[in-house]
């Protein structure tokens, strides 16, 4: 009886894929890989958080925003600074960037937030632009392109995260635990909301859903855990600079939500999985990294609107016809 | 003038900026005088690339990301034209034009036109045209490598001094030149049948069709002016600044963009006032503020209008459609 259950469940491939991943996040820390294996794992942690958090306003919500590194960098700025000159515990630098970031969210949230989808997304670009050059240019505080050295480790009881699998554990228990809350979180009636305007922004207003609040608080949520991953990305890194926050790194996580599926949660995380370890195994391939996250971002969309039956058919068409003529010869 | 760095920043010099420095030791009536000028200059660029933008937007109330990147292909392809192959610069100019403006039609008909047939939400084609300008500029990376390069001028940059300030012959053409085209796009939008099309189908693209409007034609017209407009405004830029970068495309969408949204989007009268005045703020910003401040003003301006007046100055008041 109770193997059936646990088989029916298993048959769900969504079921299925959440159960492995989670069983790689345990095994994986012990398996004694190279370092920089470790590394390409955590930073695609770090872009899976990302794309979890990018994919609740642009791909439950609809709302496309084109600057989410910039939340990333306040993040990773607002944690190092605080740790590095007022050498404050670096788990209160992770809760600091968390605010700081949704602070910035709201602040971006509220002027766009009325107006048309277009209008959002590049606002959004802009103001990731501005902070972009504000952290270059405002060398009293940030250091401008110096960057900030000698990041603190962050530590637990009196151990130290050292290592890049301890690292790994941390960041994957973090993003197990917004995974599930994020999945929760588009099932429950603040997510139907999303959805509702995602599909039809009059009507749902007409279904009583007050647009407004709904979308900042979303916003306000996905600003919040990019900032989150910003601090985890500083703290790891050890030193930052604003070339990690250029524009383009936002276009990635866009093509990691849309390689995944607009709204599926797992499907960002195997994206932003995909995404990254792709360029690193296939070395050569790097130079066209960029290529390939617009190349994706095309194919996906108009994957959607390919009429895959008919193509079938005039395919299959096409070698019957040829087929028969082979026979008549 | 200094030739320009390799440094492929955003906030990278212009020999513009040097024109300023220069600027700087001068009286402060002529300086004025000639900030006015550069900003004039920069702003009829601006304005040119703005009614392309204003245009497509109209027509389809799209955010097409492809502008800034029709605006770089379309400076580039004039470069290759007359330093490779070494053709006269009308022909050169004219040649250019044309190709991106057949480019901006074919990214329409085969990225955007599958899904606005298929009535699919609207940031599907904004993603597209975002993935459709990372494409090309990488490919343009790819084999044109990121340096800086000269760019041609005309009348080997020679100046006229008036009341102080010093205008380069090359930005008077250009001034002139960006008020004759205004002017020929106006007359087209408001008489010839093509431009009422556009008007009709701005308004209501089913209604449009039902009255005999070949639609898709319309706007692939949109899209080929769209591209035509954002290379002129290129070429006349990278003229003014004598330097050409990848990077800089992606600049002028945003600058574009904020212009069109300051005079009001869909507003020809309107792209224009923003463009000249984006231009105005921007030299303003770096002639008394910093130079490394000239990119954010633009953006600081579209925020504050985005939450004062969002329809922007010369806007009507949009009304919702169901």
């Amino acid at each position: 009886m109770k193997t059936d259950r646990i088989k029916s469940y298993l048959k769900n491939r969504r079921n299925l894929t959440q159960i492995i991943i989670l069983a790689f996040c345990i095994v994986f820390p012990f398996c004694n890989a190279s370092q920089y294996v470790y590394r390409i794992a955590v930073s695609s942690v770090l872009y899976a958080i990302l794309a979890m958090s990018l994919n609740l306003i642009s791909g439950v919500c609809g709302q496309i925003s084109l600057g989410h590194i910039a939340y990333y960098g306040i993040g990773a700025y607002t944690s190092a600074l605080l740790t590095v000159n007022f050498g404050i515990p670096v788990w209160i630098g992770f809760i600091a960037a968390f605010l700081m970031a949704m602070v910035f969210g709201l602040f971006i949230a509220i002027p766009t937030l009325k107006l048309s989808g277009g209008y959002l997304s590049i606002l959004t670009l802009s103001f990731a632009e501005v902070i972009r050059l504000i952290l270059l240019n405002w060398t009293d505080v940030t250091r401008g392109a110096m960057g900030i050295l000698n990041i603190p480790l962050p530590s637990f009881f009196g151990f130290e995260l050292r290592s890049s699998n301890s690292y790994f554990i941390m960041v994957a228990l973090v993003a197990i635990i917004i995974y599930i809350a994020m999945s929760n979180l588009i099932n429950s009636k603040f997510g139907r909301n999303l959805k509702a305007i995602r599909d039809d922004e009059l009507s749902s207003e007409a279904m009583g859903i007050n647009i407004y609040r709904t979308k900042v608080i979303a916003f306000f949520v996905s600003a919040g855990i990019a900032g989150l991953a910003g601090a985890f990305y500083a703290h790891y890194m050890r030193f930052i600079d604003p070339t990690s926050f250029i524009s383009d790194e936002s276009t990635v996580i866009l093509s990691m939500v849309v390689l995944g599926g607009m709204g599926n949660m797992l499907g960002s995380v195997l994206a932003a999985v995909i995404l990254t370890v792709l360029p690193e195994v296939l070395r050569s391939f790097s130079d066209y990294r960029m290529l390939v996250y617009g190349a994706v971002l095309v194919v996906m969309m108009l994957a959607k609107v390919t009429d895959w039956k008919s193509m079938k058919r005039a395919l299959s068409k096409m070698l019957d016809f040829r087929l028969s003529k082979e026979e008549r010869a | 003038m200094p030739r320009n760095t390799m440094n492929h920043t955003i906030n990278n010099i212009r020999p513009a900026s040097v024109l300023i420095e220069v600027g700087k030791r001068k009286k402060p009536m002529e300086f004025f005088a000639q900030q006015l000028v550069n900003g004039i200059a920069l702003g009829s660029v601006y304005a040119l690339s703005a009614i392309g933008y204003s245009l497509v937007y109209a027509v389809l109330e799209l955010i097409n990301f492809t502008h800034g990147t029709m605006y770089m292909v379309g400076a580039y392809l004039f470069l290759i034209f007359v330093s490779m192959c070494s053709m006269p610069y009308w022909l050169s100019f004219i040649l250019a034009v044309l190709l991106t403006g057949t480019l901006g039609y074919c990214i329409e008909k085969f990225t955007l036109r599958p899904i606005r047939k298929k009535k699919l939400p609207n940031f599907m084609m904004l993603i597209c045209t975002m993935g459709v300008s990372i494409l090309i500029q990488n490919i343009m990376l790819l084999f044109l490598g990121s340096q800086t390069r000269l760019y041609p001028t005309l009348f080997d940059g020679r100046n006229v001094a008036i009341f102080g300030a010093n205008i380069s012959y090359i930005q008077i053409f250009v001034v002139i030149m960006a008020i004759i085209l205004m002017l020929l796009m106006t007359v087209f939008i408001k008489k010839s049948k093509a431009g009422m099309a556009m008007r009709a189908t701005a308004q209501n693209s089913d209604a449009a069709e039902l009255m005999g409007i070949n639609v898709d034609r319309v706007v692939g017209l949109t899209f080929f002016a769209g591209a035509a407009l954002a290379t002129i405004s290129g070429i006349f830029s990278c003229m003014i600044f004598r330097s050409i970068n990848l990077s800089s495309g992606v600049v002028i969408g945003n600058k574009t963009f904020a212009a069109t949204v300051l005079g009001g989007i869909g507003e020809l009268k309107g792209a224009v006032l923003g463009g000249i005045l984006i231009g105005i703020i921007e030299t303003f910003t770096a002639g008394y503020i910093s130079s490394n401040l000239r990119d954010i003003a633009a953006f600081i301006v579209l925020i504050i209008v985005l939450i004062v007046r969002p329809r922007g100055l010369l806007g009507k008041p949009v009304q919702k459609k169901v």
